[in-house]
């Protein structure tokens, strides 16, 4: 089923040629922010001189660290107010990185998110509960305008709470949900605890799960879990949220909207262009936001392109399940974390020292070794529980998500320098 | 002098951080007289009353331990019943709170070594009770 079929199944030559016109207009419309304006300085390019998606490799990048360096609002490319919606993302820095939605941003993003539902199967009959955090996290609103545009009955749900969720599913009859794949696994968890059968005692149909990388196998078991069909999606907070890509019903590769975003795949440490199929890092042009467009953006995500037509018949192409990271962000729970967070929070409590090391296991557990500074260390073992918590609340409030802290013997971690390996990951997702 | 000093040594909660530590001591030729050791989830402090603490806490920093000096009262009482009582009774009736505390008899002789808040008050209120409360020097002849 489409939501915009002629637009799903533009042909070939027609989707290019839209997605060039578009490119262009987005290039003049950036003119206007004086970022990219120096940019385009540098090159000497100019918007009608951008003949094919191949002249966008003229433009540099743009990284994580130029929207920290135009934070607040540097990358805005129209005036305050035209301005509907703020998201944020987290940052290397105590800064996070700030997202803008126009009104039109807005109702394109919940656009791509109805195609998604609907390539999915997904109708107005349905009960959707969405399980993702609210708040400045896309995975809330995002996702809840996409669906309402659908049609569904929305159940703003959040995160957390199995008890509430559960009975929400029972008394509501929620058929499709939109859930970490961590949390999937502790609440399918959860039911067979109770003694719920979801196949027999809930209505349940879809999942899309998403905010963080899992494996094909992880997926099948929260399928057979949950007795439904797991779609995989993809976003990043810089190109909407949610609806990037998604998967079709084929659950055969996620199709990257291409009407909306240019698509390439690069070597992370050249960024040179890959071979066709070959893998590398995401990178994407926005050619359809108003109000912060951005150009050639490096996700740091790995994967690529799936090559060949799908069953389906979008002519939009597909990408694989992100395989990892070209940076050392971590995701916990769906939320980014960068190790230089942490190591940020403990240069501020004297008396542990600098060097940490992250232990990721289980589903979503998250330890966080530091190490006590001799001159911290007053004999009270009441004060070092006062000094882990102290240790657990700061990282809670930079982090957002809540980690166990362990006070280690001062020198006994490798030293926080170079390339040294600073997590250790034996997570089954 | 009314208190007496422990070194107090920071370890993780797992096996084998006793032996580290006394390891130490031991290359250092230090004689333990009494241990108490504390320990909460992950982590705790090991105490310790030595014939020489500051040498003992020099011997841990200089391997890498947290370590440090902490003041407690060692307080000799009769060793038969109800002498632990009187001396709890005379704490009660000031009002002094014990933290970490620890206690032994041997030889005839009854040691409770505690740790408050004000070790000095304590000490003098214990020697008004009648009480002996020993100096570093005399811990050496428990």
């Amino acid at each position: 089923m489409f939501w915009q079929q002629e637009m799903e199944t533009l042909d070939r030559p027609a989707l290019d040629a839209l997605q060039l016109k578009r490119l262009r207009e987005t290039v003049r419309r950036l003119e206007r922010v004086p970022f990219y304006r120096g940019k385009f300085l540098e090159t000497g390019l100019k918007p009608e001189e951008i003949n094919s998606a191949a002249d966008l490799r003229r433009l540099p990048f743009t990284t994580a660290a130029d929207l920290r360096e135009n934070y607040p609002d540097g990358l805005l490319a129209v005036s305050r107010d035209e301005v509907l919606r703020l998201h944020t993302s987290s940052g290397t820095t105590g800064k996070p990185k700030a997202l803008f939605f126009s009104r039109r941003d807005v109702d394109t993003a919940a656009e791509l998110i109805a195609r998604a539902f609907c390539m999915t199967g997904v109708t107005r009959r349905d009960v959707f509960q969405n399980m993702m955090t609210y708040g400045l996290f896309t995975g809330g609103l995002v996702m809840h305008y996409g669906a309402e545009k659908v049609g569904c009955m929305v159940i703003p749900a959040g995160p957390g709470t199995s008890e509430r969720q559960l009975l929400l599913m029972q008394d509501f009859g929620t058929t499709v949900i939109h859930i970490t794949p961590s949390y999937a696994f502790y609440f399918a968890d959860f039911l067979e605890k109770k003694g719920i059968d979801p196949r027999r005692d809930l209505a349940l149909r879809k999942a899309f799960v998403g905010a963080e990388p899992y494996t094909e196998e992880t997926k099948r078991k929260i399928e057979a879990a949950l007795g439904i069909d797991v779609y995989n999606s993809y976003g990043l907070t810089e190109m909407n949220g949610p609806g990037v890509a998604f998967d079709c019903e084929g659950k055969c590769g996620m199709h990257v909207w291409e009407d909306n975003f240019v698509l390439e795949i690069v070597n992370p440490a050249t960024g040179a262009p890959v071979g066709d199929g070959e893998p590398g890092e995401l990178v994407l042009t926005s050619i359809n936001r108003e109000a912060m467009p951005l150009l050639r953006y490096r996700t740091r995500d790995l994967t690529s392109i799936i090559p060949g037509p799908c069953a389906c018949g979008r002519t939009h192409r597909r990408i694989h399940r992100i395989t990892g990271r070209s940076d050392d962000m971590l995701i916990v729970r769906g939320v980014n974390i960068f190790p230089q967070q942490i190591e940020r929070v403990l240069m501020s409590i004297p008396q542990v020292g600098r060097n940490y090391l992250i232990l990721l296991e289980g589903l979503d557990e998250m330890t966080v070794k530091v190490e006590l500074s001799p001159s911290g260390f007053d004999g009270q073992v009441g004060h070092l529980t006062e000094l882990q918590n102290e240790v657990v609340e700061k990282l809670r409030a930079e982090l957002s998500v809540r980690p166990k802290v362990e006070l280690v013997a001062s020198g006994s971690l490798p030293v926080t320098e170079g390339k040294a390996k600073r997590v250790i990951d034996k997570r089954s997702l | 002098m009314n208190t007496v000093k422990l070194v107090a040594v920071f370890a993780e909660n797992r096996p084998g951080q006793m032996a580290r530590i006394t390891g130490v001591l031991a290359r250092a030729n230090i004689n333990i007289r009494c241990i108490i050791v504390a320990s909460s989830g992950t982590c705790g402090v090991m105490k310790v009353l030595v014939n020489d603490p500051d040498l003992a806490c020099q011997s841990l920093k200089h391997e890498g331990f947290a370590a440090t000096l902490t003041d407690v009262i060692a307080v000799e009482m009769p060793d038969k019943p109800g002498a632990l009582h009187s001396v709890a009774q005379c704490l009660a009736n000031h009002n002094i709170n014990l933290c970490n505390t620890s206690g032994f008899a041997a030889n005839n002789r009854a040691i409770l070594v505690l740790e408050v808040e004000d070790p000095a008050q304590a000490g003098e209120v214990l020697k008004k009770h009648g009480l002996h409360v020993l100096t570093q020097e005399e811990t050496l002849t428990i």
